[in-house]
């Protein structure tokens, strides 16, 4: 009864969080889908449609076909890596809301997964956009490609985590470049999400296995396709190691910063 | 100054906020309270209680360790050494349960500018777990007690330091707190501005809102406070009501002198005899009289000279006990 009275504690906790985070952005809601979604719209029309138009197909796709469930793992990604970085980064430094919250009964680690879990809600909206233009331009037609979002959540969570760690360690704005160029592009562009693994020398498909992005283009592709296969369950099992290693690591950052 | 309006206002909107805590005791309990950051000790082993209903303040210069005593309390700050009791819990345990109880304002503008001024009451109530009706009504009523009806919708940007001030005591007062912290709750605020907290404090109060504050402003001290803890460097120097401290390290009387430069002639001469302590600080001399009668009687030989007779107030017994030097 203790343990589950404490889970039920912290999962409030975190809600309330997350309700926050909520109230602020509903004002601007539209201004803020427009970064998020903007992005995956050009990218998919630029590259999958213009430059699609060069390539071969892949697997019997379309290249546009094979591009888009891609697309939706790495706007996930970027959706909640933003948040727990820029977003997360504001409140715990300029606008003090973190400690505002932390002298409330809401502790620091409810603080932390409120806001990675408001990341991760982010993924699954952006990914939603995604899914949807895929139903509408026939990229995919099976009712599993639902469970492209759930996955996209874990795919936020888990670089809610690895967004909110860097965050805790960040002394400015400015080094937040190192992390979107050196850990969010280099994933967002060797992770499988614009060309196949299939065929890349052995040393470049092993460092792709590395990323952890890589796993979740995999799920997210294979369930676009509608095509399961229980191997799965292990690139899923990666994503929530990663994950598992990340969040407590983010809290306890964020709490050695907090609270002297 | 529309007192009235105070005891009416304060009536409906405080009453509920005074709750008296289940034991008798005193709500905080400090014992030979330390804290180090790094290798710097800016709390050095004080002691001191909180009773219910008093008022009791901190009065330091900066970095006399104020702000990180009340942090501890708050469980923002780590307890360093010594002990450490609010609520009757130990700060190291039942921090959820400690903090639930207390209301803080703190000295650093940390209201939420991504919402509304009603935004961030509501929003701040949630963390309590307040239902939404409940949220609602309290923040209409505070709102309505800290005179900021009319600036519900604004946005944080566009409310004056004095406003900002009164919704970060607003929103302290959301969850009804058993006891009221505020570090520096005047500190940047014009006078009128000032008065007005002042006015809001005294009136939680009379309501029986138990509270302790920090702050470097005498006057603040000597309105508010019942009792005083004088700080500096992390140490007590000492303690008492704002009276009995005057009374007891100055006395009741000063007289200030100007004398003109090595001019110390049998004007200052007699003065320096009749007084019970002098101080000397630039070209500044401080004669301090126990007996208001012996003030008087020296007055007429003070002749040609500058001079202000006044009351001892506590600035008197603060500059005495820190001394004069900048504290920079």
């Amino acid at each position: 009864m203790r343990p589950l009275s404490a889970v039920a504690t912290w999962i409030r906790g975190s809600s309330r969080v997350w309700s926050r985070n909520f109230e602020s952005w509903k004002d601007f809601a539209a201004a803020s889908l427009v970064g998020t979604l903007a992005e995956p719209l050009l990218t998919l029309f630029a590259i999958g449609f213009g430059l699609g138009r060069l390539v071969e197909p892949i697997g019997g796709q379309s290249y546009v076909a094979f591009l888009a469930p891609g697309l939706l793992a790495s706007t996930a990604m970027t959706a909640s890596a933003f948040e727990t970085t820029f977003g997360s980064f504001t409140r715990l430094t300029e606008q003090g809301t973190y400690e505002a919250i932390v002298r409330t009964p809401i502790s620091v680690g409810e603080v932390v997964a409120g806001d990675i879990l408001w990341g991760a809600s982010k993924s699954v909206l952006g990914a939603g956009f995604v899914l949807a233009l895929m139903w509408i331009l026939g990229l995919t037609a099976t009712p599993l490609s639902l469970g492209t979002l759930p996955m996209a959540f874990l795919v936020g969570l888990m670089f809610g985590a690895l967004g909110m760690s860097y965050t805790a360690l960040a002394p400015s704005y400015a080094f937040f470049n190192y992390f979107f160029t050196l850990v969010i592009t280099v994933m967002y562009l060797f992770s499988g999400v614009f060309f196949p693994l299939e065929g890349l020398p052995s040393w470049a498909v092993g460092a792709a296995w590395c990323l952890p992005l890589t796993h979740a283009v995999v799920v997210i592709r294979a369930l676009a396709a509608g095509e399961l296969d229980p191997f799965l369950l292990v690139h899923v099992g990666i994503v929530l190691a990663f994950t598992a290693l990340a969040f407590p690591l983010a809290t306890r950052l964020i709490r050695r910063r907090l609270i002297k | 100054m529309p007192d009235t309006w105070t005891e009416n206002g304060a009536g409906d909107v405080i009453a509920p906020a005074v709750r008296r805590a289940p034991s008798a005791g005193p709500l905080v309990v400090a014992r030979g309270l330390s804290k180090t950051y790094a290798t710097e000790l800016v709390v050095d082993g004080i002691d001191f209680e909180v009773e219910q209903g008093e008022c009791l303040g901190f009065l330091g210069p900066n970095g006399a360790g104020k702000t990180t005593t009340i942090n501890m309390i708050s469980c923002f700050v780590r307890l360093g050494g010594g002990s450490l009791e609010v609520f009757g819990h130990p700060v190291e345990r039942a921090q959820r349960e400690i903090k639930r109880r207390l209301g803080v304002v703190t000295q650093e503008n940390n209201l939420d500018p991504d919402l509304s001024v009603f935004g961030n009451l509501v929003v701040f109530g949630r963390y309590f777990g307040l239902s939404s009706a409940e949220r609602r009504r309290r923040a209409a009523d505070l709102l309505e007690f800290l005179q900021l009806s009319e600036k519900r919708d604004a946005h944080i940007r566009h409310l004056s330091g004095g406003m900002r001030r009164r919704l970060t005591l607003a929103r302290a007062l959301m969850s009804n707190p058993e006891l009221l912290i505020l570090d520096e709750p005047t500190t940047g605020l014009d006078p009128q501005a000032r008065h007005v907290v002042w006015q809001k404090l005294r009136a939680l109060k009379r309501a029986g809102v138990t509270m302790l504050l920090t702050t470097h402003y005498m006057e603040e001290a000597e309105r508010l406070c019942d009792r005083l803890l004088i700080l500096d460097q992390g140490r007590v120097l000492a303690r008492g009501t704002p009276e009995g401290l005057i009374e007891e390290h100055i006395g009741r009387e000063v007289i200030e002198c100007f004398p003109g430069r090595g001019a110390e002639g049998p004007a200052l001469r007699s003065l320096l005899e009749a007084a019970d302590h002098v101080e000397r600080a630039g070209d500044e001399v401080y004669a301090f009289f126990r007996d208001p009668t012996a003030a008087h009687a020296v007055l007429p030989h003070l002749g040609e000279m500058d001079f202000v007779h006044r009351r001892a107030t506590l600035e008197d017994v603060f500059l005495r006990l820190t001394g004069r030097e900048l504290r920079e």
